[in-house]
């Protein structure tokens, strides 16, 4: 408490006659030190609270700020001297918030991110910079790089006060800026390491830029941080050079080399919140091609963008169906992003001019596939395989050949084969639906049962089942109700022992 | 006929579609049928218009022409002897003959036999014996002659017997015979009085009654109402034990249990094939001509038969069903019979055999068992049937008594769970039997109306006692492995109550896995309770069928252990192995296709696998091909491998696995491997007739053909995999190309006919349908008097023929006798002339 009291007299000698601006150091002292967090917090205010009002007194030199030790020797006037020299102070104590912004605690790092954007603000509206014509940009570009390097340090996780520091993402000009640091950022940082990825550096960034909601149209930017008369003619007010800027923060964090985990995370999110918002979608074409060839889940990912680029972009990819046919593996169905990925799938294979012979060879591998898949994956891909032979009606000698030969010793089709149309698909028949009719799952079974007869011709809507879960389908078994409840008439003889059990062959009950 | 008496009314136009009647008519022909009738009836008529008395034949049948004429004469013979047997002469002496005895009338002396018995019983008084009466009163003639016969012999043996010396004899004899009589009556008194005092100290048992001062007079002369005679009245008026099915031979019985198991073999069958009841009774079935047409259907389902309890029907089921089957209403009256067996207990002998006939026999009847336990459970039946009454099991079973002494006889169905758990605590494991038994069958639903819903908590309870017992640091098994049988039997009690319990565990279960799922993103496996669970559905609930209320969602249960679950540690492993058991288990007789299980074995042989092996085959989630807890199954020690011999998985490793030693571990991991190995070779042998069997199959051949390091296994392992692996090679490849199934034919859709009405000339159309009933009518009508006019008037045509004619006879009669007349005179004036002229001439 006598700290505290401390430091209010210092503030206000400070404030009150500029015989005492030397306590000035009194109150910075504690924010370099190793001091304990409560003092630092005490301290720290207390400078929001003296530069705050120093800058509202405009008494902050203002212009490009000479040198101390040159200050002292020019002829400025008493006044500037102590103006100059009090503007020294307030970079001593922005580079030491800054430097705060990294320490262990998180209430001082949250209290150094929130002293550091008021200044911000302040600095806005009472700009240090000599407006030497109209229109001059007024905002602390500067102040606001200090608190985007603070928010992405490289060695750890600063998820948390990123999150903190969203609510200021939401003035359109803050925004602006913060995109602006966060390029120059990425570019300098990762400049330095040549190729080698940082995570946690990474991490931040894609934590900062990946909520950032940029506007659909520019009469919604009404949201500032400072009011400018003339905001009509700035760049900032223009939805083109937002734009303009967000894309060339994207490009330039994904030039460089990610993380697998980060990989996924920024191509679940690129269709949806990057590539809108983006002047030049084709410019993300390399970096999806790139991922697209990856494999296993990236490449699933990654078809999503590919789908918007080809769709509406005009993207033109070779080879794209064989890709996505050896895309085609057992964890399709058991990975996290299969709905969006059968979703594609859909679209990709809606097209009616599509050979038979791929179609076919898509079918076959899809059902092959199911041979390993759970329950839910399966009442998903029978109506997707049922909708693929309605759309292409050649494709039926897969369920239905009767001029072909009578017996096979080999199924024709071959699994290993990357190229679709060497694969024999159509010589085939799917056999693995038929022996998916005899799954435990009741559902499953009739679903597949319905391939023995000729299929009706509309087409079966799986928008619901794509997203169906495990749990879900339990949920729904357990909450049917039965009419009355059929009982083993079998004598129970103890745990295991039933005739031939299974379990009294391979456990012991000790 | 004669082309020239037809007549053919020519039609002017031809008109299309009408149809003519009357284009060619007969007029002679039809004149000739007319007076041909007429003849026959008019006539006939008019012939006996003056005529009263009519002509009636009395004959037998003589107009019926359905009886050919030798059944006529028979049964006219018939009749005839019939009236002359009927026709009774009263005076006829000799029509009816009664026989007697001693004067008596048989049929009377047969009616009053008994009478005359008990009479000659109660009374002191000694009944005048045959002879005596006979000698008193000279009996009736029957007697007379027998009498005489008798006289003639005992004159041919000592001739000389005065009647007086015949008197005495008579007397002798008669006193020998009352005292014997009375001795003999004596001695069953005696018999019944100790009867009555044995019965007495069995009742003060059974009944746990202080037993009843001694009847101190048992000599008095006119003894009050004895008990004993009160309860033969009570017995007299009581209904009579009826006369029950014999008992069944061991084949019968045989075949029936095998009938029955048949029946529910079927009915199994359907489920598993999915089809619906609805879809079997809709289809119409055979009616026999025998067919009451009461709704009687046969068959149906008839799973309740299973809910019985020491030989009794579940009320509750009969409440529900009210349609009984056959054999379900016997064995009803089975139960009866043992009701009341129960209430009378031990009276007769002779009823009690009865009885225990009866009870047998609706123990056979209701008999539950499988057929290899047939006479074990029998037996044990026996003694639950009457274990309403403990005493009777204390009769039965010493030895059991002695083991119980100290448990109380009657328990309350505990309220809550803790105190259910307090009853059990610190008791062995049959005693909890016992309690649990007793509980049921003091709480029998019959008993009270509350009882139903406290049993169905039992079920719950044990249940959650079930689980605590897995979940202990030491699971108790054995002990589970006994409660099951209560669990089964509550569960055949009461179906919906013990499903939703099942299905309230496994919501839970599967609950706290997703919200793992949610939080970590990867589940562990549950423990060990839950896989007991799991383990008791199969015993309680068929598993194969289509569709099970319970058995289903533990399927979905089981795919998200096998699926979501992290394997991280050699206990994951063995539970997924015995996930694994469940699935083949749960599909052993369906045959159902489970890819979570092939996933899972493939993933076990994976990790047994030294690292960076994977080619030609993919392993799916849970198990990754590069990562941490590969190796997991991998022994490389050599004497461990060298010393392990193949041997049963303790359930509890599980929780204990930490304190066991390397070596130990090792062994596990072997026997982990040759369970796997085991399993592989199941699911080939399950899953062969799938078309696709070979695909299913074929990572894992990859991995046990090109992979696997058989070698280095010891020699009981090695075994286990050469028959996985042969199982699987053995298989022959033999694919058909699929057809669809026909179509039927869509038949074009059809409307309903439109009816309109054909407009034709001449016809009168208006008017609605009633007035053109009408109309119609009054046209018939109109026609029919018409027709019935000029019948009349041809008949009257036809009379006045015939009156005419017969003037015309009378006339010419009439002219002709006159003629004679006239001729006759005329022929005597000529001869009376000529005489004169004769006379006159001479």
């Amino acid at each position: 408490m006598a700290r505290e009291a401390a430091l209010a007299a210092c503030l206000e000698a400070v404030l009150g006659s500029r015989r005492s601006a030397n306590r000035v150091f009194e109150l910075l002292e504690p924010l370099a030190g190793q001091e304990e967090p409560e003092h630092i917090v005490s301290a720290a205010r207390t400078c929001s609270r003296l530069f705050g009002a120093l800058l509202q007194r405009r008494e902050l030199f203002v212009g490009p700020l000479p040198e101390q030790d040159a200050s002292l020797a020019e002829s400025y006037s008493a006044e500037d001297k102590y103006r100059i020299w009090m503007r020294h102070r307030y970079r001593d104590c922005v580079g030491c918030l800054g430097e705060l912004m990294g320490h262990d605690s998180f209430q001082v790092k949250e209290l150094a991110l929130c002293t550091l954007m008021k200044f911000v603000e302040l600095e806005a509206q009472y700009p240090l910079i000599k407006i030497e014509w109209k229109g001059t940009l007024t905002f602390p570009c500067d102040l606001l790089k200090v608190v985007v390097d603070g928010l992405l340090p490289s060695k750890e996780d600063a998820s948390l006060l990123i999150s903190r520091f969203q609510e200021y993402l939401e003035y359109d000009d803050v925004r602006y800026f913060v995109m602006k640091a966060v390029t120059a950022s990425v570019g300098q940082v990762m400049q330095k390491t040549k190729e080698r990825p940082l995570p946690f550096y990474q991490q931040n960034v894609f934590s900062l830029i990946s909520p950032i909601n940029m506007p659909n149209k520019e009469s919604e930017m009404v949201k500032f941080m400072v009011k400018q008369d003339n905001r009509e003619e700035l760049k900032l007010s223009k939805l083109q050079a937002h734009k303009h800027v967000f894309e060339k923060m994207w490009l330039t964090f994904l030039k460089h080399k990610l993380p697998t985990g980060l990989y996924k995370k920024v191509l679940v999110i690129l269709h949806d919140s990057v590539l809108p918002y983006m002047n030049e979608p084709t410019l993300m074409m390399d970096f999806l091609t790139v991922a697209y060839g990856i494999g296993g889940a990236i490449s699933l990912l990654a078809l999503n963008g590919l789908f918007i680029l080809i769709h509406q972009h005009n993207l033109e990819y070779p080879d794209f169906y064989k890709k996505l046919y050896n895309l085609l593996d057992p964890s399709i169905y058991h990975v996290k992003y299969r709905a969006r990925f059968f979703h594609l799938t859909d679209l990709f294979l809606s097209s009616s001019h599509l050979p038979a012979y791929l179609v076919a060879a898509f079918i076959k591998r899809l059902a092959r596939l199911a041979l390993t898949a759970p329950p839910e994956a399966l009442l998903m891909i029978i109506p997707f395989i049922c909708n693929l032979f309605r759309r292409h009606p050649a494709c039926r000698l897969l369920l239905h050949c009767p001029g072909g030969p009578a017996d096979m010793s080999e199924d024709p089709y071959v699994m290993e084969e990357e190229e679709p149309s060497e694969s024999r698909a159509l010589e085939s028949s799917l056999w693995e639906i038929q022996s998916l009719q005899n799954h435990y799952h009741p559902d499953v079974a009739k679903a597949a049962a319905v391939l023995n007869h000729s299929l009706s011709e509309i087409e079966d809507d799986i928008s619901g089942l794509l997203e169906l879960s495990a749990y879900e389908l339990f949920d729904k078994e357990v909450k049917k109700k039965a009419v009355d409840v059929p009982l083993e008439f079998e004598q129970v003889r103890g745990l295991f022992g039933k005739k031939n059990d299974i379990f009294a062959e391979h456990f012991s009950l000790d | 006929s004669n082309p020239f008496e037809v007549k053919v009314n020519r039609q002017k136009f031809d008109i299309l579609g009408r149809k003519t009647k009357n284009d060619v008519g007969l007029p002679g022909v039809s004149r000739s049928k007319a007076i041909k009738k007429r003849n026959q009836t008019l006539l006939k008529e008019y012939k006996e218009r003056e005529k009263t008395n009519v002509f009636k034949d009395k004959r037998f049948g003589e107009y019926n022409t359905k009886i050919t004429p030798e059944e006529k004469m028979i049964r006219r013979f018939a009749l005839e002897r019939q009236q002359n047997y009927v026709k009774k002469n009263i005076y006829n002496l000799n029509e009816d003959e009664e026989l007697t005895h001693y004067g008596q009338s048989l049929a009377e002396i047969e009616k009053l036999n008994d009478i005359v018995d008990s009479d000659s019983d109660t009374e002191e008084r000694g009944t005048l014996s045959a002879e005596l009466t006979a000698a008193h009163f000279g009996g009736g003639g029957g007697l007379l002659r027998k009498k005489v016969s008798s006289e003639q012999q005992e004159e041919e043996e000592e001739k000389p017997k005065s009647r007086k010396e015949l008197i005495e004899e008579m007397i002798a004899k008669s006193k020998q015979e009352k005292q014997e009589r009375q001795t003999r009556r004596e001695s069953a008194l005696e018999l019944t009085e100790k009867l009555d005092k044995d019965w007495k100290e069995i009742q003060t048992l059974m009944a746990r009654k202080p037993p009843k001062a001694e009847r101190k007079d048992k000599e008095v002369e006119k003894p009050k109402p004895d008990e004993y005679d009160m309860i033969v009245r009570e017995l007299g008026f009581e209904m009579k034990a009826k006369p029950s099915e014999r008992l069944k031979t061991e084949e019968e019985l045989a075949k029936e249990e095998q009938a029955r198991l048949q029946r529910l073999e079927a009915d199994r069958l359907r489920r598993m094939h999915g089809i619906e009841e609805e879809a079997n009774k809709k289809r119409p079935s055979h009616m026999s001509a025998d067919d009451l047409a009461d709704g009687f259907i046969l068959d149906k389902d008839d799973r309740r038969l299973l809910s019985y309890k020491d030989g009794k029907i579940n009320i509750e089921n009969e409440e529900e069903k009210e349609e009984e089957e056959g054999e379900e209403e016997e064995e009803e009256e089975g139960e009866e019979e043992d009701n009341e067996n129960e209430e009378e207990s031990q009276e007769e002998s002779a009823s009690e055999d009865e009885d225990g006939a009866a009870d047998s026999h609706s123990d056979l009847e209701s008999d539950l068992e499988s057929e290899e336990e047939a006479s074990g459970n029998k037996k044990e039946k026996k003694h639950m049937a009457n274990e309403n009454e403990p005493q009777n099991v204390e009769k039965l079973d010493p030895k059991r008594e002695a083991a119980k002494s100290e448990l109380p006889y009657t328990f309350a169905v505990p309220e809550s769970y803790e105190t259910f758990k307090s009853l059990l605590a610190g008791r062995t494991i049959e005693q909890q039997l016992t309690i649990l038994e007793r509980i049921q069958k003091c709480n029998h639903p019959s008993l009270a109306v509350g009882n139903k819903a406290k049993l169905e908590k039992l079920f719950g309870f044990l249940l959650e006692y079930i689980g605590e017992l897995a979940t202990l640091d030491t699971p108790e098994l054995r002990t589970i492995d006994k409660l099951v049988l209560p669990l089964y039997n509550l569960c055949q009690m009461f179906p919906e109550a013990a499903s939703d319990s099942i299905k309230f565990i496994l919501r839970d279960a599967a609950h706290d896995l997703e919200e793992v799922i949610e939080v970590k993103g990867r589940a562990t496996f549950p423990g060990l309770d839950t896989l007991i669970y799991l383990k008791i559905v199969s015993l309680l609930f068929p598993t194969s069928d289509f569709w099970h209320p319970v058995v289903t969602p533990a399927f979905m249960y089981m795919s998200q252990l096998l699926t979501k679950c992290r394997i991280a540690t050699l206990q994951d492993v063995i539970k997924g192995l015995f996930v694994c058991c469940l699935f083949l288990e749960y599909v052993s007789f369906s045959r159902r296709f489970v890819p979570e299980l092939i996933n899972f074995l493939l993933g076990v042989l994976h990790i047994s696998l030294p690292k960076n092996q994977a080619q030609g085959y993919t392993v799916v989630h849970p198990f990754t091909p590069v990562g941490k807890n590969l190796e997991l199954l991998l022994v490389r020690d050599e004497e461990d491998l060298k010393s392990w011999e193949k041997q049963n998985v303790p359930l509890s490793i599980v929780t204990r696995l930490k304190e066991t030693s390397r070596t130990e571990i090792n062994h596990t991991r072997l026997s982990c491997l040759a369970l796997c190995f085991d399993l592989i070779r199941k699911c080939a042998a399950l899953y062969e007739p799938l078309p696709s069997f070979h695909e299913i199959m074929h990572p894992i051949r990859i991995l046990l053909t090109q992979h696997v390091p058989v070698n280095e296994y010891p020699e009981k392992l090695q075994e286990c995999y050469h028959s996985a692996l042969k199982e699987l090679e053995n298989k022959v490849k033999h694919y058909t190309p699929l057809i669809c199934e026909k179509k039927k034919p869509v038949p074009l859709k059809q409307y309903t006919p439109k009816i309109v009405k054909v407009l034709e000339f001449g016809k009168k159309q208006a008017g609605n349908k009633k007035e053109q009933e009408r109309k119609q009518l009054i046209q018939r009508h109109k026609r029919e008097l018409k027709g019935a006019i000029r019948e009349i008037r041809k008949d009257n045509q036809y009379l006045a023929r015939m009156q005419l004619s017969e003037t015309m006879e009378r006339d010419s009669a009439r002219k002709r006798k006159v003629k004679e007349l006239l001729g006759s005179l005329a022929t005597q004036e000529g001869e009376w002339k000529a005489m004169k002229r004769s006379k006159w001439k001479n």
